[in-house]
Parts: C-alpha cells; structure tokens; sequence
C-alpha cells in the first residue's frame, strides 16, 4: 500500500496543528459554531445526536495492520470500544469528546491516517473495488490512481468551499463494484485499441434527495489529462453550481439542467486551458505511485479444489462459507474472503476494538498485513492462501466475522440511522436487526441467492436505499417513524434507480413486507435468476399486488 | 482606520472601497476607489480620467471574464465573500492571474477570516480585508498553516513535479 514519505507525513503533522489551533480557538470563544462548523466538517467532525462523531479517512479503504492497531486503540482510549465501517469505506467513531480530537488526530498521524477532507462541501474520500488489484476481472489496478486523486485533492486550494460535498469513485474492473455511475464523478480505467490507458468518464451521478444515475461525458480520457480534466469538471461546477439550495446543490442537479451534453462542452472548454499544463501527469510520477501497488511476495501455489471440495463435504458450515464469503484470487492458489459484519444483533460495520486488535493479528499471519473496507460496510483479508481457508474460517467463526452472508438479504447496508444521526426521520438499524431475524434460516437465505437490501434513515440516504434491489428509506409522517420501500435498484454495471412501491409501513411491518416481496420472488423466477433480473421481467406490479392485499 | 493583509504584512488601508449602489455623486477626484462592476460598467470613461486609482470589486455571483479585457485600468481587483462557505472566487482568483495574467493585486473582502488565508493566498489572493471584528494580526499566522502542498496552483507547480528535481 501506499506509505508516505517526508512530504505527507509533513501534511498531516501541519494539519493536526492547524485543527489542534482551530479548535482551541473555538473552545475558547474566538470562532463562532457557524465558523467552526466547515472547519471541524473538513476535519471529519460532525456533532451527532449524542456526541461528535469523528470520521477517519481511508484512503479507497486500504488499511494496513499497524493502522488497525491505532484504530483499536483509539476506540477503546477514546470511544466506547468500537468503531464502524462507513459506506465510503472510512471508519467512524461515535462518541469521541470534541476536546480530544485533536489528540486523536496526533495519534492517527503517527500511523499515518487523518480526518482530512471526510465531510464538508469538499472532495472526499475516493472509493473503489475492495478486491482491487487481486481480482480476476481486473483490467487495470485502480488504486494507483486512486492515490493520485487524493493527493490532488487533499487540501485542493480551490476546491476548498464547493457548493456541497463532492465524491469521486474509481472501478477498473469488468463488473463495477465501485458504484461509479452513482457518483458525482466516476471512473473506469480502460484501455482503448491501442494499448493505452484511459479514463471513462460519468459525472453527476448521486443518491440523496434527487437520485441520479451518472452521464458518461468523456469515454476516453488519456491518463495523462486525469487531474487537468479533473480541475476542469470541478472548477465549472465550483463557478456554476447552485448555491441558492442546497439541496440543488450538487452537480447532478447542475449537469441535468444544462444537459450533459452541454456539461460537457463547458468541460472542454475550461479543460482547454488546463490541458498540457502543469497538473499533466508524468509517466515517472505514475510509476512513483504504482511501486506503492506491486504485487505482494505470492507464493507459486496451485488452485486447491479438490481439498476444498472434500473439506466442503465434511463441513458443510464451511462450504457454505466459502460460497459466499470467498472471492475468486488473480493468484493461483490464493483467495480474497470478506469478513462479515453483518450478524444478527449488531449493527451493520459495526466493529469492536477487540475485534480490530484481532484483525490486524489475521491481517498479519493470513494476508500481507493488509485489509480493505468495502462500501457494503464489511472487511476483506485480499491475499490468502487456499490452503489456509479453513484455518481462517475457525478464528473467523470464533471473532464472529464468519456469518456467512456476503451478497446475501441479511448483508444489509444500513445507515446508523435515528439511534445515531441527528439527521435521520426513522431508526434504521432496528429494521435491519428485524429483517436478519425474519430471515435466519440459512438455507432459505442461500435459496434467495443474491441481493442487496440497502436502509437509510432519511432522504441523505448514507445507507444508498436508491441502488438497494430492496431499498428501505425511513420517512417522518406527522412526528411518527415510517418506511417506503423501492424495488429494482442496482450500483453495478448500468445501475439502476429504485421504483417505489407504494405507500409506507410502520416499523413493525417491515419484515413481513420484506418476507411477502422475497415470496413473490420465489414464487416468480425461472431457474437461477436472481432477484434484481426477476424484478426486470416482471415489474413492480406483482410485488405491489401481494404486499398491498392484506391491507384492503 | 482599518487594516488589511497585504503581502505577508498588516498595512494602513488607503483605498475606498464603494457600495454596491455608489454612484459618481460627491466622489473625489483624487481618492483611491475600488467600485463596483456596475459603476464601472456605466462610468468607465469618467472612472478612467479620475487622478485616484482604480480598483474594482466583483460580487461571487460576478465573473471575472466580464472585465478580462479591461484589467489593465485596475490596480486592485476586489473579490467578494458574501459568505465564507462560498468558493466561487477562489476560481475567479485563478483565472485572473493564470489565464489573464493579472499582475495587479487581487484582494479578499467581504466574510473573509484566517482559516480560508492559506488556500485563498494559494489561488491568487495577495490582499485580504480581515472581518472587520478579527485582528488581522492574529490572521497573519494562518498564511503559512501548512508547509507542503502536493496540487499545483498559482503559488507553485505540483509536488509531483518538484519530487523530481
């Protein structure tokens, strides 16, 4: 992974001073709460409904197990001994006092982590694929490129106080496990007939209050132009985008109401200037970075099959394991397993600092010394040896990361929700809790195949309820706590926007309504199809249909 | 008298700085203005012949190609922060000095406070009109909050390009 020489550790050491300043002058009177708040939002801070809540950046989710140390470590000196996987693959702490940010900030920085830039109106952290440079499908490694974009944008002088906060995703793999057409700036590295490294390019894709799939602007933009043409794009949304609103705020509203056609001539127009300057990436700058990304010491093994297989036979618990939770390694020989944080009773990403202490261990002695975060809010150990699989799977089960349900209806992606967020209409992580309830038998949960039940508590919709193929989203009616549900959503390759299917239902409903729709489903499908392409042929309206009867 | 930043330092301010509705009534020939772009649209020939200096001040919701053939007549272009949350000038910042050339100087007023300094200074900006109940003392400190930079920008050219040399 990237490791940070003198000049960004000197970056961050400024920064813990300039916030450690910042927040004493808050503390003692000299700047306001209207002129802290952008300050300690750059600086990942947010007051929540309880306490701060201080959001840690990681850097397209890659962790090492040194940082998983730190991490455990604050959440025990600092927090109530855990911390949460975000969707932006960050790490969250929920109850650290606002006095002790600045420390914790020193603390990070000698691990060589920070809060920087993880809210606010500004560029946040860049996300990608968790199986990043170890997937099969990969056409290119995304995470060199990944580094280059957060160092361009950490602290970009310009692009300090946007219109509203600004995400940029990577994918550079055939299926898209990014989200990129669902952000404000997406990207797929691509090769063109040439051999040459490009960028695909969709902006103004987004969640929250106006959902938005992504338009594609540019289809091959060279590598070299990647920060030029990145400056352009920000500084027309930067001059143009509303500011009257902030919900009209983001550059999908911008790019929707000039046309992405017309977006993108006024992105050429400013790229124009920009383009051969400066910012133009260098080859040596590239392979600066790219050093960073080079394969680990793999060792020559073979794929493991057959002990697999016989292993799968004799446990049953473990093939099950391996189904869902063990992905398909570039390597011979190796595997990448996602551990899921996802059991019945916590609350999705959720992750104690005994459990960090215990990763960064697994990290060390199975897979490098690394770890990744997903959006789906789970951990993934990218490098292991087939041979250990079953090995990993024991300690897994005995940390409980071995639930196993990636992909699966219980691998919710939930918002903290009305229990955490200030902002939330309605608790999520109940809802959450009482559909894995409902669904806990594991062989009908294997029968369902995939899925992806996504929860948000409010219209921000943090838990992507828009890309769900189920999403929930919690509504206020009248002070009272209420659930919509949306059908038919889908981040991947050609995502998709959720159809909502009818008027809401009170907590208690839920998992009935959710257990009544996966009915229709079963019911419905033809061979292997999974939900999302069953709910593609059919529509909306059988679903509709059964969930409503009982109502009239 | 108020003070301003300007190069690094807290100086006597000496330029008059017009209302958004100014006009040329009463105006003395000889004071240092910096007006606003309607006044300058209407009276530029009149603005012009004046002894004073000329500077001009843009609102965020202004841009700067309005006035990117005339920059010659100002010695002060003046960029408005109705709001400190509102970025716009940072861009009109520079633009003005990278695609205009703009060598005269370029002054922060309006919401402007210490913890913005460094990225405006970054962008262009070599004066700043501290909120008037801030020391601009105090403000000085901020102009060098951090030590390395790795974007380019008006002040110096990316540090992946200066890790080469």
């Amino acid at each position: 992974m990237y490791v940070y020489d003198q000049y960004d550790q000197h970056i961050i050491e400024d920064r813990v001073r300039q916030f450690r300043d910042q927040t004493r002058r808050y503390l003692a009177g000299e700047l306001s709460e209207e002129e802290f708040r952008p300050l300690r939002l750059q600086n990942g801070l947010y007051i929540q409904r309880y306490a701060p809540m201080l959001r840690v950046a990681v850097p397209y989710g890659l962790l090492s197990s040194r940082q998983l140390r730190k991490l455990a470590q604050i959440a025990r000196d600092y927090d109530k001994g855990y911390a949460h996987i975000s969707t932006r693959q960050n790490v969250q702490f929920n109850w650290p006092e606002l006095e002790d940010v600045p420390e914790i900030l020193a603390e990070l920085a000698t691990v060589q982590m920070h809060a920087i830039q993880t809210s606010g109106n500004c560029i946040r952290n860049t996300t990608t694929d968790q199986f990043a440079g170890v997937a099969r499908d990969e056409l290119v490694d995304p995470r060199p490129w990944c580094e280059i974009i957060r160092q361009w944008s950490t602290f970009h002088p310009e692009f300090a106080f946007l219109p509203r906060k600004f995400k940029i995703a990577v994918n550079g793999a055939v299926n898209d496990r990014a989200a990129i057409e669902v952000h404000d700036i997406g990207l797929e590295a691509v090769r063109n007939s040439a051999g040459e490294l490009g960028f695909r390019v969709s902006v103004g894709g987004g969640l929250g209050r106006t959902p938005i799939v992504g338009s594609f602007i540019n289809e091959f933009l060279p590598w070299q132009h990647l920060l030029t043409y990145l400056d352009a794009v920000l500084r027309v949304y930067n001059r143009y985008g509303r500011r009257d609103n902030k919900f009209k705020a983001r550059i999908k509203i911008l790019v929707k109401a000039l046309t992405p056609e017309v977006f993108a001539e006024r992105v050429n127009a400013e790229w124009m200037h920009l383009k051969d300057g400066p910012a133009t990436l260098t080859e040596a700058e590239v392979e600066r970075i790219g050093r960073c990304f080079v394969d680990p010491a793999y060792r020559s093994l073979e794929d493991q099959e057959i002990a697999l297989a016989r292993l799968d036979v004799e446990h049953p618990g473990f093939a099950r394991w391996r189904t869902r939770n063990v992905f398909a390694h570039k390597k011979p020989g190796y595997a990448a397993v996602t551990l899921s944080l996802k059991p019945t009773g916590t609350a999705p990403g959720d992750i104690t600092d005994k459990q960090l202490d215990a990763l960064a261990d697994l990290a060390d002695r199975y897979s490098f010394g690394e770890v990744r975060n997903s959006h789906e809010q789970n951990i993934i150990l990218a490098d292991v040896e087939q041979a250990r699989l079953f090995e990993l799977w024991g300690e897994l089960r005995e940390l409980g990361f071995a639930t196993p349900n990636v992909g699966l209806l219980t691998d919710i992606i939930c918002c903290p929700g009305g229990d955490y967020c200030s902002l939330a209409n309605a608790k999520s992580i109940p809802i959450a809790e009482a559909i894995q309830r409902r669904f806990d038998d594991l062989d009908y949960l294997f029968d369902i195949g995939e899925i992806d039940l996504n929860i948000s508590g409010c219209m921000n919709a943090c838990g992507h309820h828009h890309v769900g193929h189920i999403g929930i989203l919690g509504v206020d009616k009248k002070g009272a706590e209420f659930y919509q549900v949306s059908l038919g959503g889908s981040a991947s390759r050609d995502a998709s926007l959720g159809q909502i299917l009818g008027p809401s239902f009170a907590q208690e409903e839920m998992a009935a309504v959710i257990e009544k729709i996966i009915t229709v489903y079963v019911e419905k499908r033809v061979e292997d199809e999974r939900f999302i392409d069953t709910f593609r042929r059919i529509g909306i309206e059988p679903f509709k249909e059964r969930v409503y009867a009982a109502n009239h | 008298m108020q003070r301003i930043i300007k190069n690094g330092q807290v100086i006597d301010e000496t330029w008059h700085l017009l209302d958004k509705d100014a006009t040329l009534d009463g105006l003395s020939n000889s004071d240092d203005l910096i007006v606003p772009l309607a006044l300058w649209r209407e009276h530029a020939h009149a603005l012009k012949v004046r002894d004073g200096g000329l500077g001009v001040w843009l609102d965020s919701d202004e841009e700067v190609e309005e006035i990117a053939d005339e920059l010659g007549n100002f010695k002060v272009i003046a960029l408005n922060f109705p709001s400190f949350t509102d970025g716009r000038h940072y861009s009109s910042a520079r633009l003005l000095r990278e695609r205009y050339g703009y060598q005269g100087e370029i002054r922060a007023i309006g919401d402007v406070l210490r913890d913005q300094l460094f990225f405006m200074q970054r962008c262009g900006f070599d004066a700043f009109a501290i909120r008037a109940d801030r020391d601009p003392h105090d403000a000085l400190q901020s102009l060098q909050d951090f030590s390395v930079c790795y974007q380019g920008a008006v002040d110096q050219t990316p540090l992946f390009r200066r890790r080469q040399g």
